[in-house]
């Protein structure tokens, strides 16, 4: 499998890496005291690490190769992805389904309060990724400013209960919808963009939000941010701390539900198609008569929807707001659950946001490293699989060949 | 990978109970978490605290523990950011904590002191300086070994019209937490005094290229000092670019400032640059000794807040070790009641939970080093 | 008057700043259509190498113009050499992947090189040694503008002009533009494709590189997280001037650095950066690709 030109290369890999990270990982200076330190070792350990990927990676392809040689031949015949296996069967995701909703159930009782608070910050960000979903997964707009709905649900929840006492309940759905107008502000005037040039624009327009919370003092207190806001209540009882953690992820839990409902019912309808239509190509979904504007505008009002009502739960569960929670990097991170889980795929847009939200979490061990590996991970899995965790098994219609 | 964890955590819950069960019989070790952050951009300023803490614990380890219970430290890093700092704090709760030193951020304190309040946890920090904490009366759980903004703003402003004697000042800040509010309150101060006049009031974009406009804009205005809030990078920035300009303006500054990477960076720039910093207390002997201790341990210098993380660690190990007890009542009385010996000379804390004797002093670079002037 | 001027001049090294960076930007979105978001990480590289080998060679004893030379040339070469491996590693076999797949190679990317160099080297700010001296007769305007504003701005205005003559001029130019048009038919010609790709991004990377030293020597100091703001800004810049667009990178560089510095000095620093985007949201609802972007018209 590995012959001798691999390994001959596989040097010049190593080499060629030992000569890229040389001034950074062997040589650190003290500019002021003027010292000089030289890590040798580095060079050795990447001298090591580039050589075994380079191999591994080889190793894969080749396999990979005579894998789909063989089943070009008819040997094997082509597997389909385990991900579409368990879908389709339903003698395999009916009981699958069953031991995750159990799991899902119980998780608090077995779990300890800290495990369960990540597990909300978890199903926080399916329910965002999958309102993202709608607008960059089935409509085919590039957000990277999705943040800025986010930021309006957690401060109109603040404000709204400094100012007038709103409980969270009230400023659930007030948040959601205070998000959806905005985002319909936003889409008007941006709508004739297309690609990068509205992925630019959203990012501007996520900043402008932030910049003007940071700001702007009399209206939210700039950066020194809102605290003690309540926790939801329960018909007014009294909550410990774990029990309001636990009741929060229950809220969360049915909440991620419904939008899974409410998604998977509007991409199968009419207005759904309209966007898948528009994600393919809007010059022929045009000359169909789907109405462009209205279509992409309610894509970002429902996404926005979304943003603002997991903003509601975000300040609810952190019982403090302020601008430093609502930066690019996070719609960068709620991008990549969409991109990394198959865009417009909801099973993948969960898994994504699972492994990408919690992998930091348990990843606390590599304390300094975690960001280094989450960054690896991140370029490893689109690079193994560029079309994302489960591609999208979009509905296909067999016409029988007359 | 998943599943390893997540068996490690059930087995993980399972030790937990059962340790909670024996843990009410006797406490054989005290928990005390330090929480901070320790990673990403503001690691400098986190992980001092850590080390102070290590220290402080490992010699009372040494001396048989707290009324025979060892000492056990949990380390978390919240990077500084609310969110993340809430799950800290969930899992040093759920983990069994007495007590806490941290958190280092105004902002991430903030989001989690509410979690220990709930839990009755004591929580002190070195480093958070809001207002807020102490004085809207909602944490009585939090007390720090820092003096609050607020204080520092005063001694700023006293400084510059009662010493300097100027009578325009520029306020600018860096739009963050910290430093916009400091500015505010420099802000507050010198136009209730009326010794002097703002003439500007402007935030800065940490990490922009350049700073060259609001350079100009504090030339045009005619402004004799400039105090900023903020940290030292942005600092060093607006002074560089002002001394190019050739400008003589004074600059007065803040304890994020008074840190030696600002002199370094800054370098000849830095001369003649007042910033505001917790009295010198290099000759008491307990800095001394923990400094050498730091020395020696890790063979460098000690950073930011080290002396404030060391205090912290000694007030509530002797708290801990006087009330006899974990109980958050009995440490309450202590740390109001007695005083500690720190790096800061004896202390005991108000009702607010601010430090008494803990205060500001004035400091100029001189000769590319802080000199304490007042 | 002289306030004006002033403020025009800071604009300007603003916008040479922003520009160096984003012609990278520009040029590899012309050819691959891909926004790379780890350039700004590449220009940070840039600057902690001219950091590392400007202080080792000043160590050994050179002198200035030596040192300025090499670590111009190190760094260059370092920064290029990063962008080469990162574009062989992340988004070459992404090549024919779906759109946005290469987007989230590139922050995975960026991510993972800044918190290489965050543990590589340190995590706190670095001085950055005086590389540009303080001319003699430039101490009369010091005032209005400094030495390092003049360097920035020749050496951008030279860098432009070599980068016309490449693209307009040279084999490898010509090659590059036929990528940019048509990459199928560039192939079919006869054009090496993977090669130009290289090529575009090694040369974006060493003005990144040039960028990044030029700057860490204006303002005295970097650390592993400067990429990020420049680099955002200066995606904006590219896209301001039409995305793909060399010329177009230029002027919206010295668009978005004008109107910074003017918003600053007239209204407030405050909001320096909603004024730069509110301005980029303007520009692009009456001229949606750009100030010289080519608006295409799509066919069926």
């Amino acid at each position: 499998m590995i012959s001798l030109k691999d390994i001959q290369k596989g040097l010049l890999v190593s080499l060629w890496f030992v000569f890229l990270t040389f001034p950074l990982l062997v040589i650190k200076v003290n500019p002021i005291e003027r010292v000089i330190t030289w890590r040798w070792y580095n060079m050795l350990w990447i001298a090591l690490a580039s050589f075994c990927c380079y191999l591994g990676v080889r190793v894969y392809k080749s396999r990979q190769l005579t894998r789909h040689k063989r089943v070009k031949l008819g040997i094997v015949k082509e597997r389909a992805a385990w991900s579409v296996r368990i879908l389709k069967e339903p003698s395999v995701y009916i009981p699958f389904l069953l031991v995750v909703g159990l799991f899902a159930l119980v998780f608090p009782w077995i779990f300890s309060t800290y495990q369960t608070n990540i597990m909300v910050t978890a199903l926080m960000y399916i329910v965002l990724g999958l309102g993202l979903n709608i607008v960059v997964g089935v409509a085919g707009l590039l957000d990277l400013g999705y943040v800025a709905f986010y930021a309006v649900g957690a401060y109109s929840y603040a404000l709204l209960n400094m100012h007038f006492g709103l409980g969270f309940w009230m400023v659930l759905p007030i948040g959601g919808l205070l998000a959806a107008s905005l985002g319909i502000l936003l889409g008007f005037p941006v709508l004739r963009l297309r690609g990068d040039y509205l992925a630019i624009v959203t990012l501007g327009f996520g900043e402008i939000i932030r910049l003007i919370l940071e700001n702007w003092n009399d209206f939210s207190q700039g950066p020194s941010g809102i605290s003690n806001i309540p926790r939801p209540g329960l018909f007014g009882l009294h909550l410990s701390l774990d029990q309001s953690i636990t009741y929060l992820y229950y809220l969360v839990i049915a909440m991620v539900l419904f939008t899974i409902f409410v998604v998977n019912r509007l991409q199968n309808s009419r207005i759904g198609r309209a966007w898948f239509a528009l994600r393919e190509d809007e010059i022929a979904c045009q000359a169909m008569g789907i109405d462009k504007t209205r279509t992409k505008l309610t894509a970002f009002a429902l996404g926005a929807f979304w943003a603002g009502m997991v903003g509601v739960i975000f300040a609810a569960k952190t019982t403090f707001v302020n601008p430093a929670s609502f930066t690019f990097l996070e719609s960068a991170i709620i991008l990549c659950i969409v991109v990394l889980g198959g865009m417009g795929s909801i099973i993948g847009v969960i898994l994504a946001a699972l492994i990408l939200i919690l992998m930091p979490e348990y990843l606390r061990a590599f304390s300094d490293y975690r960001m280094l590996v989450f960054g690896a991970v991140l370029v490893t899995m689109m690079i193994f699989r560029p079309q994302g965790l489960i591609a999208n098994v979009r509905r296909t219609y067999n016409i029988p060949k007359v | 990978m998943k599943m390893h964890h997540k068996l490690l955590t059930m087995i993980a819950a399972a030790a937990l109970t059962a340790g909670m069960a024996a843990g009410a019989m006797a406490a054989d070790t005290i928990k005390i978490g330090v929480a901070g952050a320790h990673s990403g951009d503001l690691a400098s300023y986190g992980l001092p605290t850590v080390k102070a803490a290590e220290l402080v614990v490992k010699e009372i380890n040494e001396g048989g523990g707290i009324n025979g219970a060892k000492l056990e430290l949990l380390v978390e890093d919240d990077v500084c950011k609310p969110e993340v700092a809430t799950n800290t704090a969930t899992k040093l709760v759920s983990e069994g904590v007495n007590v806490v030193i941290g958190h280092i951020c105004s902002g991430a304190t903030k989001a989690a002191l509410p979690i220990y309040r709930d839990a009755g946890v004591i929580v002190m920090s070195p480093s958070a300086t809001n207002p807020e904490l102490t004085q809207s009366g909602d944490y009585p759980n939090f007390y720090r070994t820092i003096a609050s903004d607020d204080a520092q703003a005063r001694t700023e402003v006293d400084f510059a019209t009662n010493v300097l004697k100027v009578k325009k000042i520029a306020v600018i800040h860096d739009k963050g937490d910290y430093g916009k509010g400091l500015a505010e309150f420099a802000k507050k101060f010198i136009e209730q005094d009326g010794k002097a006049e703002v003439v500007l009031f402007e935030g800065v974009t940490p990490g922009a290229v350049d700073y060259s406009a609001v350079v100009q804009k504090i030339k045009r205005s005619g402004a004799e000092a400039v105090i900023f809030g903020g940290y030292h990078p942005e600092a060093s920035k607006i002074v560089t670019q002002m001394r190019k300009k050739r400008m003589k303006t004074l600059f007065i500054s803040d304890d994020g400032v008074k840190d030696d990477t600002f002199i370094k960076v800054a370098g000849k720039n830095a001369e003649g640059v007042y910033a505001t910093g917790p009295a010198d207390v290099s000759s008491n002997p307990l800095t001394k000794k923990y400094r050498d201790k730091h020395q020696q341990a890790y063979g460098s210098e000690p950073g930011a807040f080290f002396d404030n993380a060391v205090a912290a660690a000694l007030a509530l190990t002797n708290a801990l070790a006087k009330a006899g007890s974990t109980d958050q009542a009995a440490i309450t009385a202590v740390l109001r009641s007695d005083d500690v010996a720190t790096p800061f000379g004896n202390l005991h804390f108000d009702e607010k939970g601010d430090a008494i004797g803990v205060g500001f002093s004035m400091y100029q670079v001189k000769d590319g080093q802080y000199v304490q002037i007042q | 008057m002289d306030y004006f001027i002033e403020l025009f001049f800071s604009g300007l090294t603003r916008g040479s700043i922003y520009a160096l960076i984003a012609l990278g930007y520009t040029m590899v979105y012309g050819i691959i259509g891909l926004i790379n978001f780890a350039h700004g990480e590449i220009y940070m590289i840039g600057a902690f190498t001219a950091l590392i080998v400007s202080t080792v060679l000043s160590i050994f004893g050179l002198p200035l113009p030596a040192i300025i030379i090499l670590t111009l040339l190190a760094s260059a070469i370092w920064s290029a050499s990063y962008g080469y491996t990162v574009e062989k590693i992340a988004y070459q076999p992404l090549r024919n992947a779906p759109r946005l797949s290469p987007l989230i190679s590139a922050i995975g990317m960026s991510m993972f090189l800044q918190n290489y160099v965050l543990l590589a080297q340190t995590s706190d700010f670095l001085p950055f040694p005086a590389l540009i001296p303080d001319f003699a007769f430039m101490e009369p305007y010091a005032s209005t503008i400094g030495s390092s504003d003049l360097v920035i701005l020749v050496t951008t205005a030279v860098v432009m002009l070599l980068l016309t003559w490449l693209i307009k001029f040279t084999r490898t130019g010509k090659a590059m533009r036929a990528t940019a048009q048509d990459r199928k038919m560039a192939m079919l010609v006869g054009i090496n494709v993977d090669n130009v790709i290289s090529i575009t991004f090694i040369i974006g990377s060493a003005l990144a590189a040039i960028g990044g030293l030029l700057i860490a020597a204006h303002i005295g100091q970097i650390n592993f997280y400067i990429g990020f703001v420049a680099g955002i800004k200066a995606f904006t810049a590219a896209v301001l001037g039409g995305i793909g667009s060399i010329p177009g990178a230029v002027l919206g560089s010295f668009i978005l650095g004008l109107t910074e510095a003017f918003a600053t000095g007239y209204v407030s620093s405050d909001y320096e950066d909603v004024f730069a985007f509110s301005l980029l949201v303007l520009i692009l609802i009456f001229r949606p690709s750009g100030l010289l972007g080519k608006a295409t018209i799509e066919k069926v």
